[in-house]
């Protein structure tokens, strides 16, 4: 780790490869936003300027354009650091996983909570590499005490499997209630 | 005193006893993981804290929040990488002793020291809870306003070299809140006709996303890496003789982890680097410090540990969080219907000496634990990073799904998950939105309700504490532009430092 010098250098956060993307991404969608506030916020005939629904939207929204000017033309200013598009690439990257995410989401109330756990977490360890049968084994197993911690013992409110339905009358009740 | 002893009274039950026991261990194990933050683990956890009683849910989400730092210590002393962003300073000293072969005498000073601020805190806020009870009441909705609007104020200031994106997040925050359904109008805010944010966009959903899931794609993104700590040998009570040696650093640092922690937006780093450099400046080895300082380690360790119990302060007098973790304590004291505010001091003073003790408790335990557990952890710093990226998305979806059983919920998580990736790959702070989102709330709130008694606009601030605060919101704003002016004459070359680079953790 590098080394701080003053109290004023160690609150500066330094710009990174690709924060101009993000600056131009924020300011555009900032502006679209902003664009549409007489559509979507109403105003009151009367009441107070501080106690219009438009008042806050208005004040964050402004807010939001001003200082996403300022850093944008802060980072225009800046010198260029290499890898920009490297980076965007990584965040768009970052979607597989998003999908990933959803996709165990979707399955969950068809598939039930157990296999699916169990079933993600070892695809999603050979996604990202693993081979060995110790991280295959952990990955499966570790898979198995979040579903036993979450639903068996603390009883959080997820979904049963639609597929637990086709299980035998005893055995059907208790995956439905634990698993 | 009848308080206090209703406040144990309150705690004297088992699903009490185990909620503490679990927070304050797993606290411990998840700030020395580094990859994994208190911040992610109260995200995954908040959800499944609502079906628990109040008392309970609060004492593990508090165990959590206040042992992360002890844990956090142990990586930051033996590899040189912080468990959580508050450590940062600890690697200073901490790991050139560790190069030294003093990785025992380092692991238990940070231990001893952790414990001196912990307590120190808790005591402060045992002591001042009297006067807090006496001056809470004369909070009203002005008050409560202008505190946080000079909270939102602090947190954007705080992030210096990024104040316009701190700002432009802030703000992102304050509109997020704003969608939805306008509670009193009933009119729609930025809904585009979609029934699903009709009801807005919910805190928890976006905390989930930008702290737990976007923690996971980080993790998934990066290479894969295992950090290798080597075990440590002694007995870790020796650390404690040696602090005692240094007990007015340990003080000095832990009033200043208090003092700063109290104030919305600043916190355990800004208590930290003013300790340690009042530790430097007054130590009779100045040139130790980087190189290998006990007193440097104590400094931070101390300032860091006595911060939990001083963000307490603003939270359960006025109803308003200091920094992401507390915000999201806010939000179960909400779901249980416990209004944090002036009104908590006076109707359930039981319950706030109850959380004291429980932070009292929750030292003990976590001090006790480290004794003997600090080889286990050790080892447990060695989890590969991509496979914990794996188990923090499967625990996210617990947090996501369990909320409402929407899967909406889960798409929105996941989008502002990538956000967040973005914000941690781009070195930029998340922080301001959670704060933004909840701030902002309060501020629209508090607002409405003081609009009846305003004429002219200097009616907002008539009364002495509203005064008061409008005051120091000029001073901060005039401290900072001093302080620009003078860093432009000075001329000072930019230095680069990856210190922030943590919170990512």
């Amino acid at each position: 780790m590098s080394r701080v010098k003053t109290l004023q250098s160690l609150f500066k956060r330094y710009r990174r490869p690709g924060d101009i993307v993000f600056a131009w991404f924020f300011l555009i969608v900032t502006l679209v936003l902003l664009s549409q506030i007489l559509d979507q916020t109403a105003y009151k005939k009367g009441a107070k300027l501080f106690a219009q629904p438009r008042f806050w939207p208005a004040v964050s929204l402004g807010g939001m354009v001003a200082f996403a000017l300022f850093h944008l033309l802060g980072s225009a200013l800046s010198e260029r650091i290499a890898g920009r598009w490297r980076e965007v690439l990584l965040w768009l990257a970052s979607f597989e996983y998003a999908g990933w995410f959803i996709a165990y989401a979707l399955a969950v109330p068809y598939a039930g909570y157990l296999p699916t756990t169990v079933v993600f977490a070892l695809l999603l360890s050979l996604r990202v590499g693993y081979r060995s049968a110790l991280a295959l084994g952990s990955a499966a197993a570790s898979a198995l005490v979040i579903v036993v911690l979450f639903k068996t013992l603390l009883g959080v409110n997820l979904p049963s499997g639609q597929i637990y339905e086709v299980l035998p009358d005893g055995l059907r009740q208790i995956m439905l209630t634990y698993f | 005193m009848e308080d206090l002893i209703a406040g144990a009274v309150m705690l004297a039950r088992w699903d009490v006893a185990l909620a503490l026991l679990v927070g304050s261990i797993g606290g411990v194990i998840i700030g020395a993981i580094p990859g994994v933050g208190p911040a992610v683990a109260i995200a995954i956890l908040l959800p499944a804290t609502f079906s628990m009683d109040p008392i309970v849910g609060l004492t593990m989400l508090l165990g959590i929040y206040g042992s992360s730092m002890y844990g956090g210590a142990i990586p930051a002393v033996l590899i040189n990488t912080p468990g959580t962003a508050v450590n940062a300073l600890t690697s200073y000293d901490g790991y050139p002793m560790t190069q030294r072969g003093e990785a025992h005498r380092a692991v238990s000073l940070a231990y001893s020291a952790s414990f001196w601020g912990g307590i120190f805190g808790i005591i402060c806020l045992i002591l001042l809870s009297p006067v807090l009870a006496l001056i809470a009441p004369m909070f009203g909705s002005r008050e409560i306003f202008l505190a946080a609007l000079l909270g939102i104020l602090l947190v954007i200031l705080a992030h210096r070299g990024q104040i316009f994106a701190a700002g432009m997040l802030a703000m992102f925050g304050i509109f997020l809140q704003t969608i939805g359904l306008d509670a009193v109008t009933y009119t729609q805010r930025y809904t585009f006709g979609l029934s699903f944010l009709t009801s807005g966009i919910n805190l928890i959903v976006v905390v989930l996303g930008l702290f737990a899931l976007s923690q996971a794609f980080f993790l998934l993104t990066a290479p894969d890496t295992s950090p290798d700590a080597k075990p440590v040998t002694g007995k870790m009570s020796a650390g404690i003789k040696e602090l005692l040696q240094h007990k007015r650093v340990a003080t000095v640092a832990s009033s200043f982890g208090v003092i700063l922690g109290m104030i919305p937006g600043t916190g355990e780093f800004t208590a930290q680097f003013m300790s340690y450099t009042y530790a430097q400046k007054t130590s009779k080895t100045p040139e130790m410090f980087g190189k290998g300082a006990p007193e440097g380690l104590i400094a931070s360790e101390a300032a860091n540990n006595a911060v939990p119990a001083a963000a307490m302060i603003p939270l359960l007098a006025l109803g308003i969080p200091g920094e992401a973790l507390t915000a999201m304590m806010l939000s179960v004291f909400y779901v249980h219907n416990v209004i944090p505010g002036p009104q908590l001091f006076q109707n359930n003073i039981d319950l706030v000496y109850g959380l004291y003790i429980a932070l009292i408790l929750l030292n003990i335990i976590v001090m006790v634990f480290l004794l003997f557990s600090t080889n286990l952890l050790t080892r447990i710093i060695r989890i590969p990073t991509r496979f914990l990226g794996v188990m923090i998305l499967l625990l996210s979806f617990v947090g996501v799904y369990s909320l409402r059983n929407s899967l909406t919920d889960c798409m929105i998580a996941a989008v502002f998950g990538v956000f967040g990736l973005i914000l941690k790959r781009l070195n930029l702070p998340i922080v301001p939105i959670i704060l933004g989102m909840v701030l902002g709330g309060i501020m629209e709130v508090k607002l409405r309700s003081a609009l009846p008694r305003l004429k002219t606009p200097l009616d907002m601030i008539d009364r002495p504490i509203a005064f008061i605060i409008f005051v120091i919101i000029l001073l901060v704003i005039a401290f900072h532009i001093r302080t620009l002016v003078k860093e432009y004459c000075a001329h000072q070359p930019d230095e680069d430092h990856d210190l922030h680079d943590t919170q990512a953790r």
